[in-house]
């Protein structure tokens, strides 16, 4: 169709006038080219926009009109202003930055976690600090990873370390790489989060290295014109009782929530290699893997993957079977309970377990709020329902309309047997 | 410490025990990581176990000692050290001295800065390799000790370390034996002079109990209220997940399949 709008006279006058037989009629077809039902808005003959205020507005689920004056029923409808928001955030990239940020985010299952992204939040305060001397946040990151929004998470500049003596727990061999990057760039300041999941770990061997004295368990930082670096810190001590204020060091660890993650602004994360090939070390720790822990005896608050069960499951042998097969701790809706399927402690919801697994998979759970309260911190979450119209649907990220006891059977075999090729190939 | 009375055969193990502060009370008390570092001690087999402490002895610090003497050792060397004095130097002579084979500490002290680094800065100085966070030490032969790591959400890692090495050890060790009163009555506690280091930076800092953590706010950054409203009291929803709908249960359970095998949750 042509761009050019052109007006109908007649048509618009039968549209103002309310008695004309034709008026309806007219309405929705003048309504039609802007996409929506009927037209609420067009140009009058004098360049006066006119509304029809009876035309606005939508029917809500109980028969009562409802208006909605967000802008979003009216004058939105056809995509345009609506392009994804990421396009829309302002591309800042800094060229020439005055010093670096250097962060050492965790990259839990190869994604930032939201520890790492709070860190990459407080990397932003100190490089953005001064706008006459920009400096740049650069992400160290080891492994194979799963990330493709380094740039909106506020990096810019992005060394990605995959050689392989790097992968998996390699403690003394990141270490390494660390001080080849303080070598080829000395940053400014070291961030590293002050986590479990290696960051603890890492950031005080990198101190150790380094010689620097850390602040470890950061949670605040405040600009103080006295203290040498400019900046002040607030650190836990003393097995969170105390809290030391302290001049901030080159090397914090700091813990989640430390300052607001990026959301306005998208960063260029351009790649950086290192000027030269890692050392090669001597590794004195040898990683023979993880070891298989019995999954129903991990605390479901904490468990990684969870295979939770609802109403909807039949075959209660079949899914304990699945569970045991896949590996996952084995969780319920709050009914599977009640009805006396599942124990208690497995029930997952705002009376049960609030739990934080990176994967949840749901088998027959409608999706009440309060069940979905429970899982708000979980990272993928896969439905498996016969209702491709429940709310667990909406939630999942993966939702597969069947009968739960004939998924699982295939999903079952499908792990058996590819478990036998991976042990016939061996 | 006698370096000398070391058997050939056993393995030399040094425990660091420091001074814990009740969570509740402010009392002292044996620190709950160290004394799971004496239990795991006392687990391994053939091994002769020495406990180390640097600091002060006072009333508050020697009932807590006592409690470590009274997981069953007849001594512990103490380094005398004054309040406000950083021990590594005076740790890091006693165990050049005394060569043991395996240290274990705990991952963070319960008073003081807390920080965690002391076995990291004695790993660094004395050249030996560091294993953080374990739950088990799962067997030690021909200078090798197979360890067994908690990592986050009860998940397990197994390890391999050439000794002499410094573990620390992880809540998720085996719950430390009550102290026996007689024990810890009995026991010795070996006061040695070591060199003392004032910790300047320490001083310098300003200590506070602990503010309670400002709770992050939602902030939703919406053009209109109906976005803000809308935000405040949405359903935790993932929106635009991908729906198999009409398909066999082979299809749905492959595509399944693949998110978890990309998720690397199967094993
Ligand atoms: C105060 C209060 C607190 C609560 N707290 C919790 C809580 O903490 N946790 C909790 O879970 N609930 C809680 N509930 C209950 C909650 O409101 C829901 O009733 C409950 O979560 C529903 O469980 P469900 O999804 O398993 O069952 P249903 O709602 O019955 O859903 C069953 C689902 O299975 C599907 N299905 C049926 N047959 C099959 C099949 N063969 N194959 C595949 N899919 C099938 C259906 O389409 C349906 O979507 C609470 C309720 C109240 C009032």
């Amino acid at each position: 169709m042509s761009d050019i709008r052109r007006r109908d006279p007649r048509k618009e006058w039968i549209a103002r006038n309310r008695l004309h037989p034709r008026h309806l009629e007219v309405l929705a077809e003048l309504g039609r080219s802007d996409g929506q039902g009927a037209a609420s808005e067009w140009m009058g003959p004098h360049g006066l926009m006119r509304r029809n205020p009876h035309a606005v507005g939508f029917i809500g689920p109980n028969g009562v009109k409802r208006i909605d004056r967000s802008g979003v029923q009216q004058g939105q409808g056809s995509g345009g202003p609506q392009a994804s928001t990421a396009a829309s955030k302002p591309r800042v990239e800094i060229e020439a930055p005055a010093f670096l940020v250097a962060v050492v985010p965790d990259m839990a299952g190869g994604r930032l976690t939201g520890h790492d992204r709070d860190l990459l939040g407080l990397a932003r305060r100190l490089a953005d600090a001064d706008p006459a001397t920009p400096g740049a946040v650069l992400a160290v990151v080891f492994g194979e990873h799963k990330e493709d929004a380094f740039g909106e998470a506020g990096v810019d500049r992005l060394l990605h370390l995959a050689e392989p003596e790097v992968e998996g727990f390699a403690p003394e061999a990141r270490l390494g790489a660390l001080v080849a990057v303080e070598q080829a760039w000395t940053p400014r300041h070291w961030l590293l989060p002050d986590s479990k999941l290696g960051g603890a770990d890492l950031g005080r061997r990198l101190a150790a290295r380094l010689g620097e004295r850390p602040a470890t368990g950061v949670w605040q930082l405040e600009a103080d014109a006295e203290a040498p670096s400019g900046w002040r810190c607030t650190a836990r001590g003393a097995a969170g009782t105390l809290d030391f204020q302290r001049a901030m060091p080159r090397l914090i660890l700091a813990l989640a929530e430390c300052a607001e993650p990026v959301s306005e602004t998208h960063h260029a994360a351009q790649a950086l290699a290192l000027p030269e090939a890692l050392p090669a070390q001597l590794a004195r720790i040898e990683d023979l893997g993880q070891v298989a822990v019995d999954p129903a005896g991990v605390a479901l608050s904490e468990a990684e993957f969870i295979l939770s069960a609802g109403n909807g499951v039949r075959d209660w042998e079949g899914f304990h079977h699945a569970a045991e097969v896949l590996g996952a701790t084995e969780g319920a809706s709050r009914v599977a309970v009640d009805d006396g399927f599942m124990a208690r402690h497995r029930q997952v919801g705002a009376t049960g377990t609030w739990v934080t697994a990176r994967v949840y998979v749901a088998v027959g759970i409608s999706g009440a709020i309060q069940h979905l309260q429970g899982i708000q911190a979980c990272d993928k979450v896969v439905a498996i329902n016969m209702d491709p119209g429940c709310d667990m649907i909406k939630r999942a990220d993966l939702a597969v309309i069947g009968d739960s006891t004939k998924v699982l059977e295939a999903l079952v075999a499908l792990v058996e047997q590819a478990r036998e090729e991976k042990r016939n190939a061996a | 410490m006698r370096p000398d009375t070391h058997d050939k055969g056993r393995l030399a193990v040094t425990v660091l025990v420091s001074v814990g502060r009740h969570p509740l009370t402010g009392r002292g008390r044996r620190a709950d990581q160290d004394a799971r570092g004496v239990e795991l001690a006392r687990a391994l087999a053939d091994a002769e176990v020495e406990l180390l402490h640097a600091g002060r002895l006072d009333a508050g610090s020697e009932a807590a000692l006592r409690g470590y003497l009274g997981m069953g050792f007849e001594a512990l060397s103490l380094l005398e050290q004054p309040a406000g004095a950083d021990v590594l130097p005076a740790l890091a002579e006693a165990l050049e001295a005394a060569g043991p084979q395996l240290v274990i500490a705990g991952e963070q002290a319960e008073q003081g800065e807390g920080s965690g680094l002391l076995p990291y800065l004695l790993a660094e100085r004395l050249g030996w390799p560091l294993v953080s966070g374990l739950a088990a030490v799962e067997g030690v032969s021909q200078g090798v000790a197979t360890l067994l790591q908690a990592l986050p959400r009860g998940q397990r890692r197994r390890l391999k370390v050439r000794l002499p090495a410094i573990v620390t050890v992880d809540v998720a060790a085996p719950a430390p034996r009550q102290s026996a009163y007689g024990p810890a009555r009995r026991g010795r506690l070996d006061v040695q002079a070591a060199p003392v280091v004032p910790d300047d930076d320490l001083a310098r800092w300003q200590a506070q109990p602990a503010r309670k953590r400002p709770k992050r706010l939602k902030i939703v950054k919406a053009a209109s209220a109906r976005d803000r409203f809308k935000a405040a009291a949405a359903k935790a929803e993932g929106g635009g997940g991908q729906v198999l709908t009409d398909i066999t249960p082979e299809q749905g359970a492959e595509a399944i399949f693949k998110l978890l095998k990309e998720e690397g949750v199967l094993r």
